[in-house]
């Protein structure tokens, strides 16, 4: 196989471009899909000072390495979920990346400064990992980026990622998370932009610019992701790829085209009043609100007084929970 | 040759020579869920591995929300 702009030899097949690519070429088309994707969405510009959630995966290194690569001002901020072995190895990964390129990484450890850890906060508050997992990082990089007065949040989110909650949403009709589901989140009061400027390319394409640019990165799963149904639609998406190349691309860049217009007003009605939180002040939403002795205090808060009072719970103990409650809700369903 | 898989991580040995696509079948693995690297280097899908090769089968689907 030869490299379709230079005819040399090629490192990587990528059938939904019906094409192959060098090296130096592979990296030029990630660069250009990735310009692409911050200025058709208008996601920030070269003064803007960006905050990269980074978790030592591929995807996070590789949206910060290109980042940098492409003359932006990325700052990361790792935060330290104590799940485990893989959090230690994870941040190794995170911390080893910005100190051989001199860059600036925050870490936030959620024991050290709140005193709980993603697989207890799991079992003080009956959610599944991913639930206290997700929300305690979403209350984090909000906080990280207004404290430090960043512009805007960038996350790694692939157009996998994408196309797999599309897929999940377009399941179940979900027409308020479908209206959400834009790469970029506009500021609101309290809140900071959050922006994806991985969308246009895949995790696959992700993997192989880590090899290519010599990005060591975890590649152990999360032990808490396992046989998640994300996962499950990620599988499912890949299988009808194989078959008919592009697929990913066309369902998730069309559905922005040609389908989020359609949905405008009813992202707009999501942007609700928002009041401050009376323990951290961050700004809590109708939705998420929730009255503690006459007072408004937000999700994060609530789940950080019930986690920290709780006596720590091992990795294990979660993960074999969780799979036999996976087992009884799938028992549940199938009836 | 030598295959290191991932996830968790454990190697095989294959006998003989093998092209990628064609090993990528022969493990029942998704050619949109991995990457092929031969001695560090990625290898397109018509790559020819030899028998002293070490191959590294690495997938590339990440499952957190
Ligand atoms: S898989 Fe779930 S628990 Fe693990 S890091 Fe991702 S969101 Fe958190
Ligand atoms: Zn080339
Ligand atoms: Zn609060």
């Amino acid at each position: 196989m030869k490299c379709r702009t230079c005819r040399e030899p090629a490192i990587i097949d990528l059938p939904r471009h019906n094409a192959n690519f060098c090296a130096e070429h592979f990296l030029q088309l990630c660069r250009r899909q990735v310009a692409k994707a911050i200025h058709d969405h208008e996601m920030f510009t070269a003064s803007d000072r960006i905050l990269v959630a980074v978790s030592g995966g591929k995807d996070s290194l590789a949206v910060w390495d290109l980042l940098v690569d492409l003359g932006y001002r990325a700052d990361g901020l790792y935060i330290a979920l104590g799940i485990g072995e893989y959090s230690d190895e994870s941040r190794g990964y995170a911390e080893r990346f910005a100190a051989e390129r001199g860059l600036v990484l925050n870490v936030v450890s959620l024991r050290e400064e709140y005193g709980y850890d993603v697989p207890t906060a799991a079992k003080a508050t009956g959610r599944v990992p991913c639930s206290a997992c997700g929300m305690s990082k979403r209350h984090l990089f909000d906080k990280a980026a207004l404290d430090g007065g960043y512009d805007v949040v960038v996350t790694g989110h692939n157009l996998d990622d994408e196309a797999a909650v599309l897929f999940g949403n377009a399941l179940r009709w979900d027409v308020e998370y479908l209206a959400r589901q834009l790469p970029v989140l506009p500021a609101r009061h309290g809140f900071p932009r959050k922006v994806k400027p991985l969308i246009r390319l895949t995790e696959r394409e992700m993997a192989a610019w880590c090899v290519v640019r010599g990005i060591d990165y975890i590649i152990e799963e999360c032990p808490m992701a396992a046989g998640n149904r994300h996962l499950g639609y990620k599988e499912a998406l890949n299988s009808l790829e194989e078959k008919s190349p592009g697929t990913k691309a066309s369902y998730y860049l069309g559905f922005l085209d040609r389908m989020a217009p359609l949905l405008a007003d009813l992202a707009a009605t999501g942007a609700d009043s928002v009041r401050p939180c009376a323990r951290c002040g961050a700004a809590t939403g109708v939705a998420d609100e929730h009255a503690v002795d006459g007072e408004i205090v937000c999700a994060f808060c609530r789940l950080v007084e019930r986690s920290a009072a709780h006596a720590p719970v091992s990795v294990d103990l979660v993960r074999k929970k969780s799979r036999a409650e996976r087992r009884a809700t799938m028992e549940v369903e199938a009836r | 040759m030598k295959v290191i898989l991932r996830n968790p991580r454990r190697e095989i040995v294959i006998d003989g020579r093998r092209r990628v696509h064609a090993l990528l079948a022969e493990l029942e693995l998704a050619r949109e869920g991995h990457l092929v690297i031969r001695n560090g280097t990625l290898v397109p899908g018509d790559a020819e591995l030899d028998r002293d090769d070490v191959i590294e089968i690495r997938p590339v689907i990440s499952g957190g929300a």
